[in-house]
């Protein structure tokens, strides 16, 4: 005869079991994916070790060359610098204006607000080809009908096309913590004998950092993986000199469109994908020590 | 003494009038928005209901409403253009959903690497990864040139799947997990549980990823020009046509098309979920 022990101890055994069975079977759909998701850009790491100037082939060459490739290609490094000048340049100036812009919608009148709330939602929600199209035909006609014939297309034209794709969203990171701030801490400052320039620097600033910090990587992001807008807006100038711009998305485009990826570009991406990867490690070591510090204060407070 | 900018010193209206407000602060932000934001829309939208004459004069028209109508291969590009959005936008869910649910579950993983892991490719440049993406089907035989919507919509999948699963994570790890036990222990069996509790908790997601597929889809112009070697043609490669071979009023009229599907899907998505993190890249950094 069973007894009720040996019944229950079966169950959880049961129930153990099915647990484990969930993990395993968890784990494979989610390795499945990310391996398959990871493929070109695998294939394109691996053969970055490889002489052969296509991937795939007989035999795999293992070679460094295609890095020492990389870096005496002036045409790549040429690009490389342009897009992170422009990447740094265009989210330097979002993250100002797009930050003084938070601050001064959010104490604006609640009208004058959701206007520039609603303006603020245009580029986010619109498709990036029309921005870029409807940004490059004004360029045209000013210069057609304002500046008597001028080609306006230069390094200028191409940061303010990267500034509208990340000021909104510069707008939107800072706003949450403007929110999530207390109003009383300004006021603080002033009945404390600092003038609004300083309560400002010295209360609101500090607070809403974290949003500042966020909204200046993700123009960063959005201006290092723009194609369309970069196309059309760009001119001459930055180290292009006197010929238009290339940044890496165009210049990569105008090379896939004639052929492989060329072989230089293999090694380029397994340094991107380094470089990406140990941001990504740092962020998560910084987010879990971040949490455990709040954890901490938390328990701290409690007792 | 103190003051408070809600209770200006009384020393002469012209000093009062330009001491510093915060306010002023989103002034130069919304003139700048305003320029090179509204100004160019404007210009299209003129473009879209206007005809260019011989000497560059623009007069009012509706040739380029009745010149994308009437031609079978425009109105053509647009209906493939929302079946592939709609199709990309499905795929992404089906594999984006489940895999969102995994990974928000504390039971399968409780590694955040993981996730961003999901999310990296977003941060590798996009042209060099349709690159890849094409040089790698080539090379398994899947040549654009031979199978466009084949090739298309792998791209397409490959590129708009982080987007998917990173607006449905963030809604799983919201999910209200008693009340999933409370549906179970009611004695709701697991397909139950999941249209009950599960799916319409996660609706918000849904619609986030949704809209963070369809619309950019719909205009992309590198993965479908790349993957299918220049033979499947989106809405986005058409404007961009038009646009390249200077027939400004027809390519306007096209991207006025495209801001009305963008207000059309805003307004209906809008009434869904009540808009939670529905920016491009929201929860990125």
């Amino acid at each position: 005869m069973v007894s009720e022990m040996d019944v229950f101890q079966r169950n959880e055994r049961i129930l153990k079991r099915n647990r484990i069975i969930h993990k395993i079977l968890g784990q494979a759909a989610i390795w499945l994916v990310l391996v398959l998701m990871y493929i070109p850009i695998g294939v394109l790491i691996v053969y970055s070790f490889s002489a052969n100037d296509v991937i795939g082939g007989e035999v795999f060459n293992f070679s460094f060359i295609q890095y020492s490739r990389l870096f005496t290609d002036a045409e790549i490094m040429t690009a490389l610098g342009n897009t992170l000048i422009l990447a740094l340049a265009s989210s330097a100036l979002s993250t100002i204006l797009g930050t003084a812009g938070a601050i001064g919608a959010f104490y604006s009148k609640r009208r004058a607000r959701s206007v520039i709330e609603n303006v603020t939602q245009i580029p986010v929600v619109n498709a990036e080809i029309v921005i870029a199209l409807s940004l490059t035909v004004m360029f045209v006609f000013v210069g057609t009908y304002i500046f008597a014939g001028a080609n306006l297309f230069s390094f200028w034209t191409l940061l303010i096309g990267h500034m509208i794709l990340s000021l909104p969203f510069v707008y939107l990171s800072v706003k949450p913590k403007l929110i999530q701030m207390d109003p009383a801490l300004y006021e603080a400052a002033l009945d404390l004998g600092c003038t609004p320039n300083q309560a400002l620097w010295k209360t609101t600033m500090p607070e809403i950092a974290p949003g500042i910090l966020s909204g200046f990587m993700l123009s960063i992001t959005l201006s290092l993986d723009d194609f369309i807008v970069s196309a059309f807006t760009r001119g001459a100038g930055l180290l292009s000199g006197d010929k238009t711009i290339d940044t890496l998305s165009t210049l990569v485009q105008a090379k896939i469109k004639k052929g492989p990826i060329p072989p230089a570009m293999r090694a380029l991406t397994t340094i991107i994908f380094i470089v990406v990867l140990l941001i990504v490690i740092g962020m998560t070591v910084y987010r879990n020590v971040m949490a455990k510090r709040v954890k901490k204060r938390a328990g701290r407070e409690a007792k | 003494m103190a003051m408070s900018q809600n209770k200006p010193a009384k020393s002469g209206g012209l000093k009062r009038f330009f001491a510093f407000k915060r306010k002023y602060l989103a002034f130069p932000y919304f003139l700048f928005l305003a320029l090179f934001v509204i100004v160019p829309i404007a210009i299209i939208l003129v473009y879209a209901f206007t005809g260019t004459s011989a000497d560059g004069s623009l007069y009012f028209s509706f040739d380029a409403l009745v010149s994308f109508f009437t031609s079978p291969t425009k109105v053509n590009v647009l209906v493939v253009s929302l079946f592939l959005g709609i199709l990309n936008t499905v795929i992404c869910l089906l594999i984006g959903y489940p895999i969102a649910y995994l990974l928000a579950d504390k039971k399968v993983n409780q590694n955040y690497v993981l996730v961003m892991l999901f999310v990296m490719p977003m941060w590798i440049n996009f042209v060099l990864r349709t690159g890849a993406t094409r040089d790698v089907l080539n090379w398994m035989g899947i040549v654009g040139g031979k199978y466009p919507y084949l090739a298309t919509m792998i791209g397409l999948v490959y590129n708009y799947l982080p987007f998917t699963i990173l607006p449905l994570y963030t809604t799983m790890i919201k999910l209200d997990k008693s009340q999933i036990e409370a549906a179970r222990d009611l004695g709701a069996n697991p397909v139950q549980t999941f249209f009950l509790s599960i799916l319409p908790q996660s609706v918000p997601g849904i619609v986030s990823a949704a809209e963070m597929v369809f619309m950019p889809t719909m205009s992309s112009y590198v993965i479908s020009d790349t993957l299918s070697e220049g033979k499947l043609t989106l809405f986005g490669n058409i404007i961009y046509l038009n646009f390249s071979q200077s027939m400004w009023n027809e390519g306007s009229f096209m991207a006025f098309i495209m801001l009305l599907l963008i207000a059309i899907s805003m307004a209906l998505t809008r009434k869904v979920g009540k808009g939670e993190g529905r920016e491009r890249g929201s929860g990125l950094w």
